[in-house]
């Protein structure tokens, strides 16, 4: 009953977010992503994987599983509704004492499947000035359990300025949504050395700034 | 069939037939200099092209559909103009519902009381409603960094979005006698002189463009390209008379107008867009860029057309 109601829920997302952002994608040399990938985007809206999964085309969107907090998306039953049934999101447990899901492995389990997956390694939302915030450790360890998945930086430019913290209303923008040369994890590289590549490569993908 | 009819067919006919030769050269110069698709001149030609096609039939549909589909076109015309306006200005947080006012309320009325045909109130409810409005919302979240910039460009963008393009449709509301239920080919005239227009100054210049007229605005505008697209473009005016209200000499003279308008209006929105660092307004259109690079030379014409045809030809 739920997917039944969920197939047109995401159609009627789609359209809406398409209407207000008129959202347009940049492809990492014209060529679409793989399969099997993990896109790892900045985080400044809730609405941002929608994004991602509205420029993706069909093929790649019905395997792409945006990976969120479950403090969140767990909250109401709207919330719930709107997270796992239409965007069949990977939900983790952001809190580290007493969880007892591994964020990891829910994320590894996902990619067995054959799940591609949408990431936000900053964590939260980014409502500081700063452009990206510090990547948590996540990204790095599926890259080094997961090596047959291409990692893809990808930036989304203006929903922050759509919809502020706060604000119910959106305002019509448009965004854009660039996608950066697909990255492994190099031999011998450690944590700290990979997760500053994989941040630099998303920053190197953002707009620069219109002159104030 | 009724005679308004029968000059939309004709019309419809004649711009179906130059897109079909238009498509059939495009389609020979490919085959030609850019068989892989390696001719970027070339592609981009083909996909104006067919951007024409999809703009044509639009806009005929919309006038099959009568006043609520012309409303419906240019709403959402402005709204998409809006967006694209808006998303290249400095506004901030503190404006955001000055900006949803824009887009969900000042917009949607704009358009309505054409509806209601309320000249009275449609002439100046941006222009001093609006205007006054909007800095009162922005001012009450109190934040003042640039806010003479940030109102100012807000209500730049509705005067040039919202209530200079409803002067297209504003059109349909004027009552001339001897031209009743016909107002519809007046909106047609205006479009086809000035795309017309767009189209020979590219021609022109391309054929014999040397001498640069803005080089610091639009380097591929062209003084040769300039003085040849207005005068075709006047004599493609004049050659449409029988659409219109005025004798061929008037049509031409208003056409030399509308493209003159039509050609600044360009130079001052090209301005815009080389200081905000863009090349063009957005991407709505394959081609063409964002919906502004096609419409800003309608935009600046259509007031100016609206008022000498309300002055001179519609009494009362």
């Amino acid at each position: 009953m739920t997917s039944l109601i969920a197939k047109p829920v995401a159609v009627v997302v789609l359209l809406f977010a398409r209407a207000i952002t008129a959202v347009r994608p940049f492809w990492h040399e014209g060529r679409l992503p793989r399969r099997r990938s993990i896109f790892f985007a900045n985080h400044s809206s809730h609405g941002d994987f929608i994004l991602i999964w509205a420029v993706l085309p069909p093929r790649l969107r019905r395997r792409v599983r945006p990976v969120a907090g479950a403090d969140y998306w767990l909250k109401s039953k709207l919330r719930s509704f709107i997270g796992r049934d239409v965007f069949n999101a990977v939900l983790i447990d952001r809190n580290r004492d007493g969880r007892t899901m591994d964020p990891v492995e829910s994320m590894g389990e996902a990619m067995r499947e054959g799940s591609s997956l949408i990431l936000f390694p900053e964590g939260t939302r980014n409502q500081s000035d700063a452009s990206l915030q510090p990547f948590k450790s996540g990204l790095f360890h599926l890259a080094a359990l997961h090596p047959d998945f291409e990692l893809v930086p990808v930036w989304i430019a203006n929903l922050n300025r759509v919809m502020p913290k706060g604000e119910f209303v959106p305002i019509p923008l448009i965004c854009t949504v660039t996608f950066g040369e697909p990255m492994h994890l190099a031999d011998g590289e450690d944590k700290d050395m990979f997760l500053e590549r994989a941040r630099e490569a998303l920053l190197a993908l953002a707009p620069k700034k219109a002159a104030e | 069939m009724s005679a308004t009819q029968f000059d939309m067919m004709v019309l419809v006919l004649g711009v179906c037939g130059i897109l079909l030769v238009a498509s059939f050269v495009g389609h020979v110069l490919e085959r030609r200099l850019s068989p892989d698709g390696s001719n970027p001149a070339i592609e981009n030609l083909n996909a104006r092209i067919n951007a024409w096609w999809v703009m044509a039939i639009l806009i005929a549909i919309a006038f099959v559909a009568g006043r609520i589909g012309v409303l419906l076109l240019f709403g959402f015309c402005s709204f998409a103009a809006l967006r694209e306006f808006v998303t290249l200005t400095n506004t901030r947080r503190a404006d955001h519902w000055a900006l949803a006012t824009a887009f969900f309320v000042v917009l949607p009325l704009q358009y309505a009381l054409l509806w209601i045909e309320n000249y009275e109130i449609f002439s100046v409810f941006i222009p001093v409603y609006a205007f006054l409005l909007m800095p009162i919302i922005s001012a009450v979240r109190g934040d003042t960094q640039h806010f003479l910039v940030r109102i100012a460009e807000v209500q730049w963008a509705l005067m040039i979005c919202v209530f200079c393009a409803s002067h297209v449709p504003a059109l349909l509301t004027l009552h001339i006698p001897g031209y009743e239920g016909r107002n519809v080919l007046l909106i047609a005239f205006l479009v086809i002189v000035v795309q017309s227009s767009d189209v020979l100054q590219y021609v022109w210049g391309k054929m014999i463009g040397r001498t640069k007229i803005a080089p610091r605005l639009s380097p591929s505008k062209t003084v040769e390209g300039f003085v040849g697209g207005i005068a075709c473009a006047s004599l493609v005016g004049a050659g449409l008379w029988w659409i219109t209200p005025f004798s061929p000499l008037q049509a031409g003279a208003m056409a030399f107008l509308i493209t003159l308008m039509g050609f600044f209006g360009g130079l001052v929105m090209s301005a815009i867009k080389r200081d905000r660092g863009v090349k063009d307004w957005g991407h709505l259109i394959d081609g063409h860029g964002g919906l502004i690079d096609r419409l800003d030379s309608v935009v600046f014409s259509a007031p100016i057309f609206f008022h000498l045809t309300r002055y001179f030809w519609s009494p009362g």
